[in-house]
């Protein structure tokens, strides 16, 4: 599996990081290094195998539909880097004329 | 624990002596950097409190225990930050339920220990703060990623402290350490107020002298939390009652023994001790396992598929670090991001990232999930043949800060602890080797699903 730049352009742009310069270079081997060392999966037979997606067997344990506060307003916006005393701020997100 | 508990009911000291005492020794070598942040103040102000408590009679199990946790375990209005940039400054508003059962019992937490940033390694070296030293010998690694509340507890700054372990990251360290370190049965304690990693795998558990103190802290912290969905049902026993003196069916892994990267004199030592166990009476077999050299490569796609999603929630808007160099909404995630988490983590973001894509997810994610069934499947097979799986907990002993480079040979490290995180049963560390230079490895005993309570009897009888 070769690690090019446009599958660290695709994976960056899904995971929300940016690599410039020597980070790119770096990621890319890293990247390489660890795919290469979890290949060798491809080799063991799992034909007719489920995944493990649970690990216990308690699963379905329903509780009752109750709204809670668990946490006041006040409190969630503590620690907010920017907010008001209602809402959390964020830049623009629409520009003029979109 | 037992000591301090009759100590303090004679009243020897008091307990404000005893967090004095520690405050004491965190200060006298802070240079290890094991404590993120000391609660100087309020460890002092329980004190009292909780010494009024003994005085009255009125008293929890946990009276007399100074605790340290790791900087991913939420103690309302503490700051929290699993050592990491991108969590700087945040403030916890709430309890996780394993600190509030604690505290109900009337523990005192002294400080936050400091981690591998996001529990993300196996040398406390990922840590954006600086790597933490091992008390024992200070040019080496305390292990990770609890090293700070192994370091802690090794250099007598607490009685016992509290980890996670996704990997290993609480059984290492104890054995780089000296300790008792235990990671329970996936589910065995609740999560909730657990900063995630990966969720399939976390487990809170504690680090000890001894193993009658760890049972204690497990005792306390066990069971069915509404709070977490994947925490069990599954009755909580008496796990710190010392059992009766009885012999165990054991085995052992060839592929283990025979592994090229095991120390000859690790090896040498850890057949001698089963030949010892032999001599007492205990049964001792050899078993096969074909997928060892598997396990670290499974455990890195699943983990670090869950570490992708789970920290896709650090994205600069409610909580934590945000860039001042982001115009818009997009750049200010990307930004926020990049600037916040260090380079390992963001190595086990991109290759969750990759490993759950679209093109790839069958070849790797969904593989990586069949092939940890097989390995569960036969880890409780085995299990169900004996009573204990017995093995060197690490390689070697711990090695220098700076000498892994390496990605790939630090996850490696991982090689005989992974296993039950994947199989998601219970695993304990206890100090019982030592390498040439005097440092000290740990034996680890792994049992099946819920068997605490005999595996730590079993820890208990081995203590010298």
């Amino acid at each position: 599996m070769k690690i090019d730049d446009a599958l660290i352009d695709k994976l960056s742009e899904l995971a929300k990081l940016e690599f410039v310069g020597e980070e790119r270079e770096r990621i890319k081997s890293d990247l390489s290094r660890m795919l290469q060392f979890v290949e060798k999966l491809k080799e063991i037979d799992t034909e007719g195998v489920n995944p493990l997606i649970h690990l216990t067997e308690e699963y379905g344990s329903l509780r009752e539909d109750r709204a809670e506060n668990t946490l006041s307003k006040g409190d969630a916006l503590k620690n907010a880097p920017s907010a008001n005393s209602d809402y959390f701020k964020v830049p623009k997100v629409l520009k003029k004329g979109e | 624990m037992r000591e301090i508990r009759e100590a303090l009911l004679r009243e020897d000291y008091s307990l404000t002596d005893l967090v004095k005492h520690y405050q004491s020794k965190i200060a006298e070598r802070s240079h290890l950097a094991a404590f993120r942040e000391v609660f100087t103040d309020d460890s002092l102000e329980r004190a009292s409190e909780v010494q009024s408590k003994i005085k009255a009679g009125t008293a929890g199990k946990l009276a007399g225990m100074v605790l340290a946790i790791k900087d991913n375990i939420c103690y309302r209005d503490h700051e929290v930050g699993a050592a990491s940039k991108i969590l700087e400054g945040f403030i916890s508003p709430y309890h996780a339920t394993i600190v509030e059962r604690l505290l109900a019992e009337d523990v005192i937490i002294i400080g936050r220990t400091s981690c591998d940033e996001f529990a993300m390694g196996s040398s406390n070296e990922n840590s954006a703060y600086g790597p933490v030293l091992n008390p024992l010998d200070e040019a080496l690694v305390p292990g990770g990623s609890s090293g700070g509340s192994a370091a802690a507890v090794a250099a007598g700054m607490c009685l016992a402290s509290l980890g996670s372990d996704t990997g290993g990251s609480i059984r290492q360290p104890a054995s780089f350490c000296g300790l008792v370190g235990l990671k329970p049965t996936y589910g065995r304690v609740s999560r909730y107020g657990l900063l995630a990693y990966a969720s399939s795998m976390d487990q809170i558990g504690p680090f000890a002298s001894k193993s009658e103190d760890a049972a204690l802290l497990l005792e306390v912290m066990a069971g069915k939390d509404s709070k977490d969905n994947t925490s069990s049902n599954h009755r909580v026993d008496e796990y710190s009652e010392e059992g009766k003196a009885r012999t165990y069916e054991l085995a052992y892994y060839k592929e283990i023994v025979e592994h090229p990267g095991l120390d000859p004199q690790l090896k040498a030592d850890f057949l001698a001790q089963l030949e010892i166990l032999r001599s007492q009476g205990h049964k001792v077999e050899e078993l096969s396992f074909p997928y060892l050299n598997d396990l670290v490569p499974t455990y890195n796609v699943l983990s670090n598929a869950e570490a992708s999603s789970n920290l896709s929630r650090y994205d600069g808007i409610r909580y934590g670090y945000r860039s001042e160099n982001a115009g818009d909404i997009d750049t200010t995630y990307t930004k926020s991001r990049s600037e916040g988490f260090g380079p390992e983590v963001k190595r086990r973001i991109m290759l969750g990232t990759f490993v759950l894509s679209s093109g790839y997810y069958d070849a790797y994610y969904s593989k990586a999930q069949k092939v940890r069934r097989l390995i569960r499947d036969a880890t409780i097979n085995a299990l169900s043949d004996c009573d204990f799986i017995l093995s060197p907990t690490t390689p070697h002993s711990a090695f220098k800060i700076g000498d892994i480079q390496d990605p790939v040979q630090m996850y490696l490290e991982d090689i005989f602890t992974v296993q039950a995180n994947l199989a998601g049963v219970p695993s304990v560390s206890i100090p019982k080797f030592k390498s040439a230079s005097g440092m000290p490895i740990g034996l680890q005993i792994t049992a099946g699903p819920f068997e605490e309570k005999k595996m730590l009897q079993f820890a208990r009888s081995l203590e010298d």
